[in-house]
């Protein structure tokens, strides 16, 4: 009888091949980003080792120590990166109180090196692509990921190139700009600039887009947001998950890691549900899910949350496929809504969100509403970036904000007017 | 007068490489027919056995994605241009009930 073969790790670690999730056709890594039989995307598969709590436990506290299971180098750790991840998961309890909720947690990703998510796909990326031979970091961004890509490569020592809309948010162009690299914005939408890019990435041989013609390996980056939070709550996975949808990948990624998880034997295998977010003012996935559709029907975006607004979801269909699966939903919410949202996780719990983060909060509230989310079970919302960089959404907490004298008596004046209009949650 | 049609990279094995070619005008089912008569087999790469745009390839009419006009039913003018892109990143699916 032959011993099990324990697989070794290659150039990219424990990724074996690339394979289409559409049609199953398998490629070799680094050969493409889109299926040659049908323009599907291609996903990392793995032929993985036997992997224990403890070896991850004893990992670096970054993204990192689940480095087997990404498309990334033996060495990753060692090599110039931002080291993003191992955020705080947050125990919410006021914030559960105040929605009559029994256990509520927020997976802040404020603390990545760049204030969002995106610091985890792009080290991903970049790690992949460094190692398959590209020499420029690029990506069509909503913002946040232009600010990883920008810091990322400044950290790494090679060049980068980031494309914006033009009518971003002033914190999110400047938080680009000072990394240095080559800074484009475009007159158009995302969507504008997302074709833009991929049609660039089809001429620059050794241009990785990230969110294009690295995107298997990039995309891989979301699930370590799936496997801390499991890992926090003590190899667990929460009852339910609320997740901001843009491009949707997030979501399809954290759904994935758990189901890795549970596939290793380091969590246990508990039903658990999905719920995507978005804002009325985009969104096709919710307008899919709500419709019955198991496709997506592209818009023209109009929101204060700008890191979601995609019109044409590249995720979209497999949003809807783990929602239906889980027994989750797809909703969203509008702009009041989302800035009520950021205000109350900020007055609640200290966390002033992005307005992406007032989108998921805002959802949830919904659902809750609804009786579609259960107040009973255990529910993880992700905060996916600062509110530092979206202040316009929240400009009116500030206004008529008077100053006063430097005296005793001007301040018994003021505390005297404040009578009766106590500061507290919304 | 005809239109010009872009070719991505993942299909420039149909056309002899080159990365754009021309076909006559007509609607966007028509122009993908011209193009599978010069080069055959690439008219199944962008339809699906249904008929349909397949699920992840945009295809853009000057600057219009036709998802946003009358899909293959769009009319591509003479001297008109269209794109054929892989939609990974921005990806889309035929409109619903279309």
């Amino acid at each position: 009888m032959n011993a099990p073969k324990i697989p070794a790790p290659s150039r990219l670690g424990y990724a074996s091949h690339l394979a289409c999730r559409e049609c199953g056709a398998t490629t070799e890594l680094g050969s493409g980003h889109a299926c040659a039989k049908c323009f599907g995307p291609l996903e990392v598969a793995y032929d993985l080792p036997p992997l224990t709590r403890e070896s991850i436990e004893a990992g670096p506290p970054s993204i990192w120590r689940y480095a087997s299971l990404l498309p990334v180098p033996p060495a990753v750790a060692s090599t110039p990166n931002t080291e993003p991840g191992w955020t705080r998961l947050v125990r919410a309890d006021h914030l559960a109180t105040e929605l009559g909720m029994r256990a509520l947690w927020v997976k802040d990703e404020r603390g990545n090196p760049t204030h969002s998510f995106k610091d985890r796909v792009v080290a991903v990326a970049l790690a992949a692509a460094v190692e398959l031979g590209y020499k420029v970091l690029a990506c069509p961004s909503t913002g946040n990921l232009a600010n990883a890509v920008a810091a990322a490569a400044a950290r790494a020592g090679i060049r980068s190139v980031v494309m914006i809309p033009s009518d971003l948010e002033q914190q999110k162009i400047i938080g680009s700009a000072v990394f240095g690299g080559t800074l484009v914005a475009v007159r158009g939408s995302y969507d504008d600039v997302n074709r833009l890019a991929s049609e660039l990435a089809d001429d620059r041989e050794d241009w990785a887009f990230v969110n294009v013609n690295v995107r298997p390996y990039y995309a891989e980056g979301s699930k370590t947001i799936g496997f801390e939070i499991a890992e926090q709550l003590g190899w667990r996975l929460p009852e339910q998950i609320v997740v901001p949808v843009a491009s949707g990948a997030q979501l399809v990624k954290v759904d994935k890691a758990f189901r890795e998880l549970v596939a290793l034997g380091l969590a246990e295998e508990t039903g658990y549900r999905v719920f995507g977010a978005q804002a009325s003012g985009c969104a096709p996935v919710a307008a899919a899910f709500r419709a019955g559709h198991d496709v997506v029907q592209p818009v023209r975006p109009s929101t204060i949350a700008k890191s979601l607004a995609i019109g044409n979801p590249a995720d979209g269909p497999y949003v809807l496929d783990v929602v239906r699966r889980t027994g989750g939903a797809v909703a969203d919410v509008a702009d009041e809504e989302i800035v009520d949202g950021m205000r109350l996780l900020a007055q609640t719990e200290g966390i002033f969100g992005e307005t992406a983060g007032g989108v998921t909060l805002g959802v949830l509230r919904r659902l809750l509403a609804d009786g579609v989310i259960d107040p009973d079970a255990e529910t993880v919302i992700i905060n996916s970036g600062e509110g530092l960089k979206t202040l316009d959404a929240v400009a009116g907490t500030a206004e008529g904000l008077d100053a006063i004298a430097p005296t005793l008596s001007a301040f018994a004046e003021l505390e005297s007017s404040l009578t009766g209009r106590e500061v507290g949650p919304l | 007068m005809s239109v010009s049609v872009r070719i991505p990279t993942i299909l420039r094995t149909y056309t002899g490489g080159s990365a754009e070619v021309t076909a006559e005008p007509g609607t966007l089912r028509e122009v993908i027919a011209g193009l599978d008569a010069a080069y055959p087999g690439i008219g199944g790469r962008i339809i699906d056995d249904t008929g349909n745009l397949r699920r992840f390839v945009n295809v853009y009419v000057g600057e219009e994605d036709v998802r946003f006009a009358e899909g293959l039913d769009t009319q591509v003018a003479a001297g008109s241009r269209v794109s054929v892109i892989p939609a990974v990143a921005g990806g889309a699916d035929r409109p619903a009930g279309r």
